[in-house]
């Protein structure tokens, strides 16, 4: 049954300013609330191999005081105006995102560029944010699936590309006031940062207070750096646990690739909603886990399609070869049906993005980075509607699911499937 | 946003926060009933209906209810709790009526042998994957610790051997106790048109007969106990607490989230202050839960194991200073404004709305509108908090720990 709802009409404004800053607002009456998603150039793949998780410790360096505020007045602040936040370090890019009520956004936005623009760094804190991060990676061992996934992207992705966000040990002990000072110097500035604003806000005020709070940021002239590469790490990694957790890794197109919705409608067949293949062949039919499910993950230049199954350990050869069938079953091509359902719940996702402030806030961000347009409801929903069976298996033919990466982690490896 | 609701011949009630200006909906069943309806034999009885649910009914496969909900585009899901069993869906407007149709068709499920079997095998993963990872079973372990054998201490899951030994008849007779229509209700919120909703609901659960449905909600008698679990090939030491706190029916609720807030929020709290933002610990949080004739003060530590006893030692200081010293205004005001923008900023998608409509209705039978839940928040004082924590110690919780370490006593 065909669905009649619309997406509102939004239109996202653009301003560039002269520092290399870009700001993009979709402003809507609709909402209560504003929310934004500020995007610096900072990543992992930025950090020398002996300084792994030096993105993370800025990240968390940078909330503890800024501008005119201790790190306790900083957060309270950020409180008492409602700021709902997160703060993400990823391949390239490390997002400072926040909500709040529409009124309080100005005054959000403020603090935030105390944080970006004149963190204290405090030495004498420095200590206490090597600890947190030690405590993430600490945590990170306890979580098998997470473990597993993180070894799955190491052997997938060719150097830095692959790296955690988290790092490791030695990189974090070692990094010094110094070192953290001069790697925020030179990765969060406005050369390639990217603020997106969602919600209920007037355009020409908020340039005008974007103006005011980043138009003298200055850009800083980066100087790539080249490492050795690192080993990949083994396939398979030993643990005694109930389950076994196992990884397939292939490559796929990213975002700005004019195929890319193939791929993703691809990989919605694949796994998204419960008629989805692998939740049907592996779950539904055999019971083999709990938990199945593929995703693509994208970067700028390059983008993995990763899976993921946990079991016990008894059934994870059986979970790993009818895994693996699923993907080469795909070269077969996929359904129109398959299609059909898919293109609703895509556009049910479509339609209630519009409901969330902060998922629009790091959608535009997100597509600005990737594209450097932004890509309306309107234009989505449209190339989606396009989409056939017919495209997807067209670029199924020219790109068949091949060059596969295992990883497993459990108390015994398995046998790995051939690859074609 | 406007409240309507609507009570079948049989019992069944229809509730709806409906929002023209929304651009979906979110529409659920909602069951009264949980672990806490189990008895030893048939524990994880009501997890795995919740299961079941999805696997087929006399006009519809398996296969054909998972299809029907992507085709409709849903976005669904279904929980279990000690209490409580919902089914819900996120939809867009037009497609009320099928999800309606598909979701009530469902609820009367066809519990077949085969798909019986099949299912028991996906349970029995999910038991192992909860058993592997943080906290390795605790959060089951120190309810029972802290109120014995009482219903609110059973683990929802239940065991591997308990969901193994489960029949098809014993699912059947526990679902006809309760999935009667005068112990679950409909709940919408969004962009619902309510007459069609009622007129779409009377004619496919209007017939269900009615049957009484009964539950126990005896005292709980917890008393506070320490237990050490080890845990060799765990990487870090959590400790988890459990303290008494105010139950769903009492108004204090929003006084102990509050309370909660303040002193162990994950961000800004007396927790994160003492414990997290100097990196002694990974996670440090204190949550306020609450269920019928019982709350809970939950509280979470992971650290390192060298220094587990001596965080557990700053965590009974700081319940130590709180009950002495109080709360200050600047915390509960600030506590106030974080809770308030939370739930404006849910409040935006209808399918938190059916939560929080649903989740009022199955507790208390009773609707709370933004406006009203901003003026219960904002009503909170001083005093208030400190009543209950006078009333609800938390310098005396019922202590979990598991990891490395062998032996509490000696750690340092």
């Amino acid at each position: 049954m065909p669905s009649t709802s619309q997406v509102e009409q939004r239109t996202a404004r653009t301003h560039r300013f002269a520092n290399g800053l870009v700001l993009i607002g979709e402003p809507t009456e609709a909402v209560q609330s504003a929310a934004f998603s500020f995007m610096v150039p900072n990543g992992y793949s930025k950090e020398p191999s002996n300084r792994l998780g030096l993105s993370s410790l800025v990240c968390d360096m940078v909330l503890r005081g800024a501008g005119s505020r201790d790190s306790r007045a900083l957060i309270n602040d950020l409180e008492i105006l409602g700021v709902e936040r997160g703060e993400s370090v990823g391949a390239s890019q490390t997002s400072f995102s926040a909500a709040t009520l529409a009124a309080n956004l100005n005054d959000a936005l403020s603090i935030y560029a105390d944080i970006l623009r004149r963190p204290h760094l405090p030495e004498g804190q420095l200590d206490a944010g090597k600890l947190v991060c030690l405590q993430e990676l600490r945590g990170a061992e306890d979580d098998p699936s997470q473990r597993l996934i993180v070894n799955l992207r190491r052997r997938a992705y060719p150097e830095p590309w692959g790296r955690p966000s988290h790092g490791d040990e030695s990189g974090i002990t070692s990094s010094t006031a110094l070192e953290v000072n001069e790697y925020w110097t030179r990765t969060y500035q406005p050369q390639g940062a990217i603020l997106g604003v969602a919600g209920n806000f007037c355009w020409e005020s908020l340039v005008e207070h974007v103006e005011s709070l980043f138009g003298d940021w200055k850009a800083v002239e980066g100087s790539p750096i080249t490492e050795p590469t690192i080993k990949q790490g083994p396939v398979h990694v030993s643990q005694e646990s109930n389950q076994c957790h196992l990884g397939i890794a292939f490559p796929s197109v990213p975002y700005r690739d004019p195929e890319y919705l193939r791929a993703w409608a691809m990989v919605g067949v694949l796994s998204g909603g419960m008629s989805s293949r692998l939740f049907t062949e592996v779950r539904e039919k055999r019971g083999l886990c709990y938990t199945v499910s593929a995703s693509l993950q994208t970067q700028r230049d390059r983008a993995r399609v990763l899976c993921y199954a946990g079991t016990t350990a008894e059934r994870a050869q059986e979970t790993l070869d009818v895994t693996f069938a699923e993907l080469l079953r795909l070269r077969e091509g996929v359904k129109a049906e398959e299609l059909e359902r898919l293109k609703a719940r895509i556009k049910s996702g479509l339609i209630m993005q519009q409901e969330s402030t902060s998922a629009r806030s790091s959608a535009i961000a997100r597509d600005w980075y990737h594209l450097e347009r932004v890509r309306s409801f309107e234009e989505l929903g449209r190339l989606i509607d396009e989409l056939t069976s017919a495209d997807i298996n067209e670029f199924l033919e020219a790109h068949p699911p091949a060059d596969f990466v295992f990883a497993t982690l459990g108390p015994a490896p398995l046998k790995l499937p051939e690859s074609e | 946003m406007k409240f309507r609701s609507h009570t079948l011949d049989n019992g069944l009630e229809i509730v709806a926060e409906c929002n023209d200006a929304a651009y979906s909906q979110g529409v659920g069943f909602f069951v009264r009933t949980g672990a806490r309806d189990e008895t030893d034999e048939i524990a994880g009885v009501s997890h795995f209906l919740e299961h079941m649910v999805f696997k087929g009914t006399p006009r519809r496969s398996a296969e054909d209810v998972n299809r029907e909900f992507d085709e409709l585009g849903a976005h669904y899901n279904a929980f279990t709790s000690e209490e409580n069993t919902v089914y819900y869906a996120a939809v867009l407007p037009e497609y009320q009526e099928p999800t309606i149709d598909l979701l009530a068709d469902v609820m009367r499920p066809s519990l077949r042998e085969d798909d019986f079997e099949m299912e028991k095998k996906v349970i029995v993963e999910e038991i192992q994957m909860y058993a592997d990872q943080p906290p390795f079973g605790m959060d089951d372990k120190i309810k029972e610790l802290h109120y014995g054998k009482h219903p609110l201490a059973r683990s929802v899951l239940g065991t591997v051997d308990s969901v193994e030994s489960l029949s098809p008849e014993q699912m059947r007779t526990y679902f006809e106790s309760r999935y009667s229509p005068g112990n679950l209700f409909v709940a919408a919120a969004g962009k619902v048109d309510f007459d069609a909703l009622v007129e779409q609901v009377a004619s496919r659960c209007g017939d269900w007969p009615a049957q009484e449905v009964s539950r126990d909600i005896p005292a709980p008698k917890s008393g506070s106990k320490f237990q050490c679990v080890h845990r060799e090939s765990a990487t870090q030491q959590y400790i988890l607490q459990l303290a008494d706190a105010p139950p769903s029916e009492d108004e204090d609720r929003y006084a102990a989230k509050l309370l909660a807030t303040i002193f162990g929020d994950d961000s800004g709290s007396r927790m994160y202050w003492e414990l997290v933002d100097p990196g002694l610990t990974e996670n440090a949080s204190m949550g306020h839960y609450e269920y019928l004739g019982a709350g809970m003060f939950f509280s979470w530590i992971s650290c390192d194991p060298a220094a587990a006893k001596a965080n557990f030692d700053r965590l009974a200081k700081l319940q130590e200073q709180v009950e002495n010293q109080g709360f200050t205004t600047e915390e509960l005001r600030q506590a106030q404004s974080k809770v308030k923008a939370r739930v404006v900023l849910g409040s935006e998608r209808p399918r938190n709305r059916l939560f929080h409509v649903g989740g009022n209705w199955m507790q208390r039978r009773e609707y709370r509108s933004v406006a009203d839940d901003l003026k219960a928040v904002d009503a909170v004082t001083l005093a208030d908090l400190h009543r209950v924590l006078k009333q609800y110690p938390l310098s005396s919780p019922t202590t979990v720990t598991i990891g490395p370490l062998a032996e509490w006593a000696q750690a340092k």
